[in-house]
């Protein structure tokens, strides 16, 4: 069976002014239709820049490795150039949600011509049309009085409403593939909720596939099927939520879990994970966590031993050096 | 008042508003009425949504908001000060023994200052050494206290991660020798790996300086963790307030019952056990009256629905107070 979306040895690097940084490094991803996969990871584990990856939405430093391939619906994403052929996946097959729904929408114009205008684009459809696809939408995400919110700019709507609408306007075009990045971060937990709830919903409505992106461990056991957790531009483990969450095998991995503090068990001391993320710039040869590794082999601390996913599960794939190192504590 | 540190008591902040310069002014009531004690030593937290008016209680107990209504009461060893009724030199003593931290350590620092000039810029300020040597041995001893590597001092903080710049800010506050800190949402933008060290060195230099916490979050798992004392804010009210075990473990107010039920679970099997709260926090323009949660609660009884019971805290249990809509 073929995936919806299927990202092979992804690598991205950044040209800047202090060097060539890599951002993600051989990077394996598959979603289905239906399905919710999770990224989680700390700020710079390049989370974003695989979403972003999908869209080709990287800024023009930016070179994919040749032998990369991205492909959706049966088609090699990296290999678009034309505007025509983006066009199609950007706002068409992809939609992507955002973390600050204020920086999202244009200000000055009003919500309900910005989601007429990308229906028009990407829809063979006339302005009623338009119109009237938009305002059932913002009634489906739950914003009550939608004919009245849909001539309003967006500093007028709270900050749970705007994303409700931002959440409206990226499925209003049914892309096949909804890429989710932090959309629930900048929200208070109640409105959290409801928006968990309301993207959990509309996903068995539509049946697309999500990636949802979060920093946040408990987010991720609510909404996702599948997990992978990234470390400095690399997967470090994946699988199936409940086996990464209940029985993880990476170091990080368990140590992102005792950093959480659980409101259920408040003896338990908080643990943080010793040091410091390192720059991009001087990114550790072999395995990327073990500068901050407090298990690590002799081998895995020199950087012996090369980043590459083992089966230890079936499903459950966790990085070679990270899977020694578990065993040990 | 022996073992309190802080008094507020009947505290009110509002704000003037008026939406162009021919419409009506309007008043935002942005803290309502508050009174709470805050224990010598202790770590109280406070917690509620955006718009609940945690920063604003925070900052006008620091005397940074101007309170419009009621007192507050700082309980130093020799003398009190009453917020409200300072002179310039009472002003200036009181910032030395109540600090802020603030939530995003990559806005709260220079990025042309050196890490020595910022932790030494309160002490120059406030006129607290007197020479060069003096200060930089007063940096020296809070930056090793706050775990910086003494070499970094002469760096920028551009160089440094969210955590080690937490705790620049942490060092920055602590380096006139306060009593008294507020927190506001001090962890809130660092990643949880991080988060889990700076709330560990603020329990750390808790006991080591006698210091006195009012740590603002929206954050219950956090608040849960380290804070002592609990209260949580609604619309500008305290709603519940009580010993944060108790208080997590046998919430009363519906309030706090759906926040700590919001929490999202980190077990995939317990899905979705939220208790939904319909709509979103009604402006502080216009509050409703009586119960100012009851366009939002799950299950309000006929008088509270109708606003004929006023806000007002009764303790349920000892020390443990919850507003009386929800307690009766």
């Amino acid at each position: 069976m073929s995936h919806l979306l299927e990202v092979k040895n992804l690598d991205v690097k950044f040209d800047t002014d202090e060097g060539r940084i890599t951002a993600v490094e051989n990077i394996s991803l598959s979603v289905d239709q239906g399905e919710v996969l999770g990224i989680v990871g700390e700020s710079g584990s390049g989370k974003s820049v695989t979403a972003k990856s999908i869209m080709k939405l990287n800024p023009g430093n930016t070179s994919y490795n040749e032998d990369a391939e991205i492909i959706l619906d049966n088609e090699n994403v990296l290999q678009f150039t034309s505007k025509q052929d983006l066009k199609k996946i950007r706002g068409g097959k992809v939609s992507m949600i955002f973390q600050e729904p204020m920086a999202s929408f244009a200000p000055a114009i009003k919500i309900g011509a910005q989601m007429v205008e990308q229906l028009l684009i990407h829809k063979n459809i006339n302005k009623e049309e338009a119109k009237s696809i938009s305002i059932n939408m913002l009634k489906r995400v739950g914003i009550a009085d939608a004919e009245k919110r849909f001539n309003q700019y967006a500093f007028e709507l709270s900050g749970g409403m705007r994303q409700r609408a931002m959440i409206a306007m990226a499925l209003s075009t049914m892309p096949k593939l909804l890429l989710a990045d932090e959309p629930t971060t900048a929200l208070d937990v109640t409105i959290q909720a409801q928006v968990i709830n309301l993207i959990k919903d509309i996903i068995k409505e539509y049946q697309m596939g999500v990636i949802f992106i979060t920093h946040d461990l408990g987010v991720i056991a609510q909404v996702a099927d599948h997990v992978a957790v990234m470390y400095l531009g690399s997967v470090v483990e994946k699988g199936p939520v409940n086996e990464i969450l209940k029985n993880p095998k990476h170091p990080y991995t368990k140590g992102l879990l005792q950093a959480l503090p659980d409101i259920n068990n408040l003896d338990a001391p908080l643990s943080p994970i010793p040091g410091n993320i390192p720059s991009p710039l001087d990114r550790p040869t072999g395995c990327v966590f073990r500068t901050r590794c407090p298990h690590h082999n002799p081998e895995g601390k020199d950087g012996k031993i090369e980043m590459k996913l083992i089966e230890v599960e079936p499903g459950h794939w966790v990085d070679q050096c990270g899977n020694k190192c578990g065993q040990n504590g | 008042m022996g073992d309190n540190l802080i008094s507020v008591n009947n505290v009110s902040v509002n704000f003037d508003y008026q939406e162009n310069f021919i419409s009506k002014k309007q008043k935002i009531h942005a803290v309502n009425n508050i009174n709470i004690k805050i224990k010598k030593g202790s770590f109280f937290g406070l917690v509620g949504e955006s718009g609940s008016g945690k920063t604003t209680l925070g900052r006008a107990i620091l005397g940074a908001n101007k309170i419009s209504s009621g007192n507050v009461i700082f309980h130093d060893d020799e003398r009190d000060y009453d917020l409200t009724d300072m002179n310039k030199q009472d002003l200036k003593e009181y910032r030395k023994k109540a600090q802020l931290i603030f939530q995003d350590p990559y806005a709260a620092l220079s990025p042309r200052m050196t890490v020595r000039d910022i932790i030494a810029e309160p002490l120059e300020v406030m006129k607290i050494t007197n020479s060069r040597q003096e200060t930089d041995e007063r940096v020296r001893d809070i930056a090793s206290k706050c775990r910086l590597n003494i070499e970094h001092l002469r760096r920028f903080p551009h160089a440094f991660s969210g955590g080690q710049r937490q705790r620049i800010s942490i060092a920055r506050a602590l380096v006139s020798n306060p009593k008294f800190i507020v927190a506001d949402e001090s962890v809130a933008a660092l990643d949880v790996s991080i988060q889990a060290d700076i709330l560990n060195l603020l329990k750390q230099l808790q006991t080591e300086l006698n210091l006195t916490y009012l740590f603002i979050s929206h954050d219950l798992s956090v608040v849960a963790h380290v804070c002592d004392v609990v209260a949580v804010m609604y619309l500008g009210h305290i709603v519940e307030m009580g010993p944060s075990r108790e208080l997590f473990k046998n919430p009363k107010h519906s309030y706090t019952k759906a926040l700590l039920s919001s929490i999202p679970s980190i077990d995939p099997e317990k899905r979705s056990e939220a208790i939904e709260l319909k709509g979103e926090i009604p402006s502080a323009l216009n509050p409703p009256p009586g119960c100012v949660f009851r366009t939002r609660c799950p299950n309000p009884g006929v008088d509270c629905k109708g606003g004929e019971i006023k806000m007002g805290l009764i303790e349920v249990e000892p020390g443990h107070w919850v507003d009386q809509c929800c307690a009766l």
